[in-house]
């Protein structure tokens, strides 16, 4: 990589980046927030509140996991591969564990 | 008196040597010598457990030292000998398959075998501390949960040390493969066992963590109170079984696959043809792979977990058997035509073929839901798991030992010995465990101390204890093969097969950094596309240059060696409070040295160009 050539090009693209990760970052603080007013303030009832929950927990992961952690740029195949792979085997275990021995 | 002196001083420093090591190569020595130990341990419970089974209502030995004797059976062969002896020969030959200097982390790899082998000294120390596990390998709740000596805990405690350090071995080789490949080694030009290899070490990062996560419970039950298995305070005790089967179906693949990796080494080698539909046989095994996730539960179809989960898990397992059979074909299919060479390496491959065949055609039958309610704890399945795990591991170990020992040791194992071993075990194989079908059929159960007498199973016991003597036998021999060879041996070249791969590129040892110069990959069978060009070995991908190596380094060793007293506190803390101080000792020793570690720089040295230079090839 030739940093002298490519120098604006590259200032841009990592003032986008920069932006990205900001707005990422407030978004997971804003979130976080969210969580855990709704669990302080009983502003919802449990059947809402336990599934909202969750579904802010995933999305933070997918944030950590493709802004913070890179996965969302190129050469992150096999990363990605790995941890939809642990996610498959993990997501079985639970399904099972719910499906057979408590339902 | 003063060689005495020096030779004593030799022995240290080479025990220093191998205590400190990071180099690959010597860790896989380690590893065999460690899994040979477990193994020579294991074959000798199994020698109790057969001279018991010889007659009717014998009594060779009780009924409690019988349970002890077959847990600990179980449990070694699987975790203590045919894991850390694959472990073994991957560590050996994988970083020269794919043309790398080591693996990509050697400090972790030295701390994954220190971590295996006093995880096993601890499970078996057991046996003089008032009694061995005896809840069988599988140790089902409620009956580990509450068996009354000290043997389960130190099950969960061994278990959980040795099995952290499979764990990171799995993931060690994980980032070789992915980083350390040479220029030109694609995905698809490494060498079968390289990709069994690969496969396998996915298994491992994800079905130990289910293992780990059992064995806490199962700790906490037993030493903290906790009633995550206990019926009677809200548990439930079928949690342990699907914890111990998600894992440990994973595992019997984590077994078979490498192995799997060795006869497509081993059998185009000895064919001189390439290996038959090498796409369709990466393709199989990562199947294997994916399928064993999902089957554990026909281990549990007597359960009752009711028609439809039996029915998918049953079609599930039958699944398996495609891949696998596209993978026996395969091997037929590379031998066809080949120009074949029959030495012991290929003598037990030639052997494998039919007996792992057997096995997958029993578990084809076990695997039907409905029979396997009449097959299930019976001998039958006894029969099955020992022709996958004998005829298929067993048999791929010996392979792989007598392929790959001129590559490992410098020496060629001596054939006579090898062929008579061969066939002794390959009778007392079949002696042993074909009749065992029979024996389940009829009615014997597993796990039992006695059978009674004019029930139609005396013969049959005895034949099989017979059989098992022959193996014992050809192990021996085995092992008289080993010193032989190392003393009158003869002196192996770099590629005494005419091998296909890289690690015949090199000496036999090859040097400690491996590679003087990485090699420039051009294909599939590197090294045989070279050989077809009329070259004698690969172009090099790199000048001449300096080479970094990493440092020797004794923490491995302190860092198990303090788990190991931990564990023991974690043992005895129910009996005696005083035992706390084992743990804050054990856990001190250990986190220290990581904390040493992590704030110690430890940049490694390099081999300068000139000292390289001075060594001829
Ligand atoms: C075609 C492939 C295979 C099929 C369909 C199959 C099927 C089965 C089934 C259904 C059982 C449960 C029987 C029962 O407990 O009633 C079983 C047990 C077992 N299988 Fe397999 N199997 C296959 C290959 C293998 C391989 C390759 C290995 C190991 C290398 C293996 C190792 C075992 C072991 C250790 C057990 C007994 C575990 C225990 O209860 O202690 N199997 N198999
Ligand atoms: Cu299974």
């Amino acid at each position: 990589m030739d940093n002298t050539n490519t120098n604006s090009f590259q200032k841009q693209k990592n003032k986008e980046e920069m932006k990205k990760q900001l707005i990422t970052f407030v978004l997971m603080i804003g979130f976080t927030i969210v969580a855990f007013a709704i669990v302080a303030t009983n502003a919802m009832d449990k059947m809402f509140a336990v599934p909202l929950l969750l579904i802010l927990a995933v999305v933070q992961v997918g944030f950590q996991f493709y802004y913070f952690m890179h996965m969302k740029d190129r050469g992150h195949e096999f990363p990605s591969v790995m941890i939809y792979g642990g996610v498959f085997a993990a997501m079985l275990t639970i399904a099972a564990l719910v499906a057979i021995v408590w339902w | 008196m003063s060689i005495a002196a020096a030779q004593k001083r030799g022995f240290g420093a080479f025990l220093w040597d191998y205590l400190t090591t990071v180099d690959h190569k010597k860790i896989a020595h380690l590893y065999l010598v460690g899994g040979g130990f477990f193994f020579i341990l294991g074959g000798l419970e199994a020698l109790f457990i057969r001279i018991q089974l010889i007659a009717p209502e014998n009594d060779f030995i009780s009924a409690g030292l019988y349970n002890e004797m077959f847990t600990m059976h179980g449990t070694t062969m699987i975790f203590l000998a045919a894991m850390p002896l694959l472990l073994g020969l991957m560590n050996a030959v994988m970083p020269l398959q794919i043309g790398a200097r080591d693996v990509a982390f050697p400090f972790l790899n030295s701390l994954g075998f220190w971590l295996f082998m006093f995880g096993g000294i601890l499970l078996n120390c057991s046996w003089f501390l008032g009694g061995a596990p005896d809840a069988g390998w599988t140790a089902y709740t409620p009956l580990s949960a509450v068996s009354p000596t000290h043997g389960v805990d130190f099950y969960v405690l061994g278990l959980q040390i040795s099995g952290a350090g499979t764990l990171m071995g799995g993931i060690n080789f994980l980032a070789t493969i992915v980083t350390m490949r040479a220029p030109g080694m694609t995905y698809m030009r490494m060498p079968l066992f390289t990709w069994t290899t690969f496969v396998t070490s996915t298994l491992i990062l994800f079905a130990f963590p289910a293992l780990t996560v059992g064995l806490f419970l199962l700790m906490f039950d037993r030493m903290f109170g906790s009633a995550f298995f206990d019926v009677a305070l809200g548990g439930n005790s079928i949690i342990w079984q699907h914890l111990f089967w998600i894992f440990a179906h994973p595992e019997v693949y984590i077994l078979i696959l490498p192995v799997f990796g060795v006869f497509s080494e081993v059998i185009p080698t000895f064919s001189k043809k390439r290996l038959f539909g090498y796409t369709s046989m990466v393709f199989a095994t990562m199947l294997i792979a994916f399928l064993g996730f999902m089957v554990w539960a026909h281990h549990m179809f007597t359960v009752g977990l009711g028609p439809v989960a039996n029915a998918i898990f049953a079609i599930a397992t039958m699944a398996i058997a495609v891949p696998t059979g596209i993978k026996i074909f395969n091997w037929l299919a590379t031998m066809w035509g080949g120009s074949i060479t029959i030495n012991s390496a290929m003598l037990w491959s030639l052997g494998f073929i039919p007996s792992f065949t057997i096995g997958g055609m029993t578990g084809i039958m076990l695997a039907s839901a409905v029979a396997d309610y009449q097959y299930h704890d019976s001998y039958f399945v006894v029969a099955h798991f020992h022709y996958v795990i004998v005829g298929g591991v067993v048999f791929g170990l010996f392979a792989g030992l007598h392929y790959w020992w001129p590559k490992m040791f410098g020496r060629i194992l001596n054939e006579k010995l090898g062929k008579i071993g061969f066939w002794l075990f390959f009778i007392g194989f079949h002696l042993t465990f074909f009749i065992q079908h029979f024996l389940g059929l009829m009615g014997m159960p597993r796990r039992y101390w006695v059978f009674l007498e004019d029930q139609g199973l005396d013969t049959g016991n005895l034949v099989s204890t017979i059989g098992t003597f022959l193996m014992a036998i050809s192990a021996t021999i085995f092992l008289i093969n080993i010193i032989y060879t190392s003393v009158k041996g003869e002196k192996a070249s770099a590629d005494p097969f005419d091998g296909r791969s890289l690690e015949w590129a090199i000496s036999s040892p090859p040097p400690y950094y491996n590679f003087k110069q990485l090699p420039l990959v051009r294909g599939l069978d590197p090294l045989w596309v070279e050989k077809m060009d009329g070259k004698d070995n690969l172009a090099p991908a790199e000048p001449l240059g300096d080479i970094h190596m990493p440092n020797s380094s004794i923490l491995p060793f302190i860092i198990s060696f303090g788990f190991f007293i931990a564990g023991f506190g974690f043992i005895y803390q129910t009996d005696h409070q005083a035992w706390n101080f084992a743990i804050f000792i054990g856990m001190g020793i250990a986190l220290g040295s990581m904390l040493m570690r992590s704030l110690k720089d430890d940049h490694g040295y390099h081999i300068s160009k000139a000292e390289l230079e001075r060594e001829a090839d």
